[in-house]
């Protein structure tokens, strides 16, 4: 495939056209996962642990299935025992996680599930289960988890990567390393090290899981749901339930936000075990506090980071020392988050170690870079800092050290080419960073960094019989890609935007997909989607040059229509006339194309944050924020921004406002919007975003996977922001209004 | 190992360069602190063979738990990739995206 170049000239890619979405999510015609309904439906509904850890000693269903109106109860015994078998363990604990077995993990942890005719009658018979439990001790932070002594969560867990494992909490240990750490602390003129703590926080995702599952008499079920992969969904649901993938057809709904918290199944095995037990069709839907308590989370992290630099300004060591918390089940982000914590900077010298500590809390669940903003508020907090004692400007300290192509990342690779260096020039020449503040307020910086994915992906491109197009994708599309696929296939086959229309298909209408997720669809499914495009063109060629009885060599496709260069006679078709002569020159018209997708562009982000604090209060307002950010291309810049936006968003509500709080026993204290608190449109300023395009080599127009990239510099940018306001260097997230203050009087008392 | 027809060392394989080749810290006590090697191998898969004949059982943690960047690009379905003269490839922890 053809690389992208910067000279490239484009008629739709760039511009920003209606977004296909648009009209049915403002009217209300979207179908979300709640929104499907079938005759007979029952309702499902799923009893939760009152426990953060206990073993289960009996469940008794005889009560709640006599209840008239319940069709269906169902415990973990109803389930395939995973552990043993071949299949792998995170199926396996995904099982697990979805119905708990012998022991609860976390308050909120399923235990059974029952299918009624009614609401009320669910949650009556969810009364009727009796449960009997003996309460454990419960680990509820990473220092309990470490400490000797300590509950164990799964007698088995030893840890991986370990010389000689013990039982323990620590599932994972990860390493990476380069050059001789104590040399390179030995060439540092300044040296900061300071220990950084972050708390669970929700995706936020405005729709709760839902679902609805119709077994059918030959044993074949059909599940609708919102998710972030229609096929992630399939092979988890059937490999829970031990069906054939072939046995099992998923339909995905219109999706209302994922941000990573949709890659995965919680109601949707239920919902077709509970059809099949009571052979109808039944429908499951979380509330807000089930959301909340029963899925994903990114949980809390401990990290520990020490940076070397010259007088001059150049790093020449960084050690850090991660702990992240997993949840119940074993597999935090802390692997990336070890791989992130340095890879903006040029290092020699370094050391990084990481654990995955599982506690008494939900499972983690992906959350857009999953596991990257922590490190980075932990490193770009001490390169800040380094900048102030080095009395060297914090963007052109940055620079000094910037990743860029050819450098040896802190995991390892060389990277390609990368636009850090770019983005970090486009901040400082942004009138922002140069804006007078006033009294109380605060200017931070940071960078933040994503590897971004490619995967694989499928998609089909249909000329129909009017010459329109049709597009068919495998990937839900949560932040544009409808538009931006539909700009691609506009690009390619040289129509009008307007004539291509892009469906979600579902697994049994389009080839395999990976999940909507690692920033992927507009660069991945894109790909399939031009390459699909480029074979439709080639049929049309051949058509067109039987229509003309010349070579198709002959042939080219000019601005959407067929043409003879050569010939004065031969007038050029479109590709409405084309289409119309389909079934006299071979039949219909279509490209299809399948690709495990190569060249993924890694991406990065700087971000300006100006803050006001109320040094009488300790709140914090965001007073004005830019963010600049490496797009590759940006397909539809709308979108681009809109992700950039919403990253910023979230990013600003996980420095600020959002974090778990659990009671002693480990009971989630703010399960609902009011308590655990995001940031709403009042709250914010406008985002203002620059989007810097260092186009991508490894794909044809250039893109960047640009979604996940945006929340990895809010978190430190905020924090820095503070810091210049107050003078106090904040280490612990959120930046809440008590700990501000409490900041601000502990330093007066100091000073 | 290519060959000619008589079997003696075929001249492209005298002058081939190898693939430079990274495993990950965690795994040092399997290749008894090799971590880096010169491998010649002319995709990821056959690369893996050769790491495991020489450290039995490594491959299965390679093909089954790591992601596999070449050149600088970061690929989790590697198998069939050519590996190029000089290639450089690093073993890595597999990452998801949100």
């Amino acid at each position: 495939m053809s690389a992208a170049t910067g000279e490239q000239k484009f008629r739709w890619v760039g511009t920003r056209p209606v977004r296909p979405d648009g009209h049915d999510k403002v009217t209300g015609r979207a179908r979300y996962g709640a929104d499907f309904s079938l005759p007979g439906m029952l309702c499902g509904r799923v009893l939760r642990s009152p426990h953060a850890h206990a073993r289960i000693l009996k469940i008794d269903t005889a009560e709640a299935l006599a209840l008239e109106g319940v069709h269906a109860v169902l415990t973990g015994d109803d389930l395939p025992d995973l552990t043993s078998s071949e299949e792998s363990s995170s199926l396996s604990a995904a099982s697990r996680n979805i119905m708990a077995r012998d022991k609860v993990l976390y308050h909120g942890h399923a235990v059974a599930a029952v299918a009624a005719s009614t609401p009320e009658v669910a949650r009556e018979a969810l009364a009727l289960i009796r449960v009997e439990y003996e309460v454990l001790e419960s680990v509820l932070g990473i220092e309990e988890a470490l400490a000797d002594g300590a509950p164990l969560l799964d007698e088995e867990l030893r840890t991986k990567g370990e010389e000689d494992p013990k039982p323990s909490n620590v599932a994972a240990k990860v390493m990476f390393s380069n050059g001789d750490i104590e040399v390179g602390f030995a060439l540092a003129d300044e040296i900061v090290e300071r220990e950084f703590t972050t708390q669970a926080v929700h995706q936020g995702y405005i729709e709760p899981h839902a679902c609805l599952a119709q077994m059918g008499e030959d044993g074949k079920a059909t599940l609708w749901v919102s998710s972030q992969g229609q096929f992630a969904i399939r092979s988890m649901t059937a490999g829970i339930l031990g069906v054939e993938l072939s046995h099992l057809r998923v339909i995905p709904a219109e999706i209302g936000g994922g941000v990573g918290g949709k890659t995965t199944v919680y109601l949707e095995p239920l919902a077709v075990a509970l059809s099949r037990k009571s052979g109808r069709p039944v429908k499951m839907v979380m509330s807000r506090e089930e959301v909340f308590r029963g899925s994903g989370p990114a949980l809390g992290t401990r990290i520990k980071v020490k940076l070397g630099a010259t007088r001059e300004g150049r790093l020449v060591a960084a050690q850090a020392l991660l702990h992240y918390e997993a949840g119940g089940f074993p597999g935090s982000s802390v692997q990336a988050g070890a791989m992130t914590i340095f890879s903006s900077y040029a290092l020699e010298h370094l050391e990084i170690t990481g654990y995955d500590v599982v506690v008494n809390k939900p499972k983690g669940a992906a959350y857009r870079a999953p596991g990257a903003p922590m490190a980075a508020f932990a490193t770009e907090s001490l390169m800040d800092e380094l900048a102030t004692r080095l009395e060297i400007d914090p963007v052109d300290f940055r620079l000094r050290n910037a990743a860029k192509e050819g450098v040896q990342s802190a995991f390892g690779p060389r990277f390609r080419r990368i636009g850090l260096v770019e983005t970090l020039e486009a901040i400082q020449a942004h009138p922002h960073y140069r804006a007078p503040l006033k009294p109380n307020q605060g200017r931070g910086v940071a960078v933040g960094f994503w590897f971004n994915a490619g995967l694989q992906s499928s998609a089909s491109v249909n000329v129909n019989e009017d010459g329109t197009v049709s597009v068919v994708s495998g990937s839900p599309d949560i932040g544009g890609s409808r538009a931006s696929l539909a700009i691609m296939a506009a690009e390619e086959l040289g129509i009008e935007y307007e004539a291509v229309d892009v469906t979600v298909a579902d697994t049994a209408s389009v080839g395999f997909n990976d999940v909507t997720g690692g920033s992927r669809v507009t660069f991945a499914t894109g790909m399939a989607v031009i390459e699909s495009a480029r074979e439709v063109i080639q049929q049309l060629r051949e058509r067109a040059a039987s229509i003309w009885d010349v070579e198709v060599d002959q042939v080219v496709w000019q601005e959407g229509r067929a043409c003879v260069p050569d010939s004065k006679e031969i007038e050029s078709l479109d590709l409405k006339a084309i289409a119309d002569q389909a079934g006299e020159t071979g039949g219909p018209i279509t490209g299809r194309h399948s690709l495990s997708a190569r060249g993924v562009g890694m991406g990065f982000g700087a971000h300006i944050c100006d803050v006001q604090v109320d040094p009488e209060t300790g709140r914090v307002e965001v007073v004005r924020y830019t963010a600049v950010q490496d797009a590759g291309r940006a397909i539809h810049p709308s979108y681009v921004e809109g992700q950039m936006q919403g990253g910023v968003a979230q990013g600003i509500g996980w420095a600020l406002n959002e974090e778990y709080i659990y009671n002693a026993d480990g009971e989630l204290q703010n399960p609902g919007f009011l308590d655990y608190r995001i940031p709403v449109a009042s709250d914010l300023p406008m985002i203002d975003t620059v989007i810097v395009e260092v186009p991508n080599d490894g794909h044809p127009y250039g893109v960047r996977g640009v979604g996940e990239v945006p929340i990895v510099a809010p978190l430190p940018a905020v924090a820095n922001a503070v810091c210049a306001a107050t003078g106090v260097r904040f280490t612990d997230l959120p930046l809440s209004p008590p700990r501000v203050l409490k900041g601000i009087e502990d330093a007066e008392t100091v000073s | 190992m290519e060959s000619n027809w008589d079997g003696s060392a075929s001249p492209f394989q005298k002058e081939r360069k190898l693939a430079h080749v990274t495993l990950p810290r965690s795994l040092s006590e399997k290749v008894e602190g090799e971590l880096e090697l010169e491998v010649d191998a002319r995709n990821v898969r056959a690369l893996i063979r050769a790491l495991d004949l020489r450290f039995p059982g490594i491959g299965e943690i390679l093909s089954g738990q790591t992601a596999v960047a070449i050149d600088g690009e970061i690929l989790s379905e590697a198998g069939i990739e050519p590996l190029s003269a000089q290639s450089e490839v690093h073993f890595l922890p597999r990452v998801g995206g949100g």
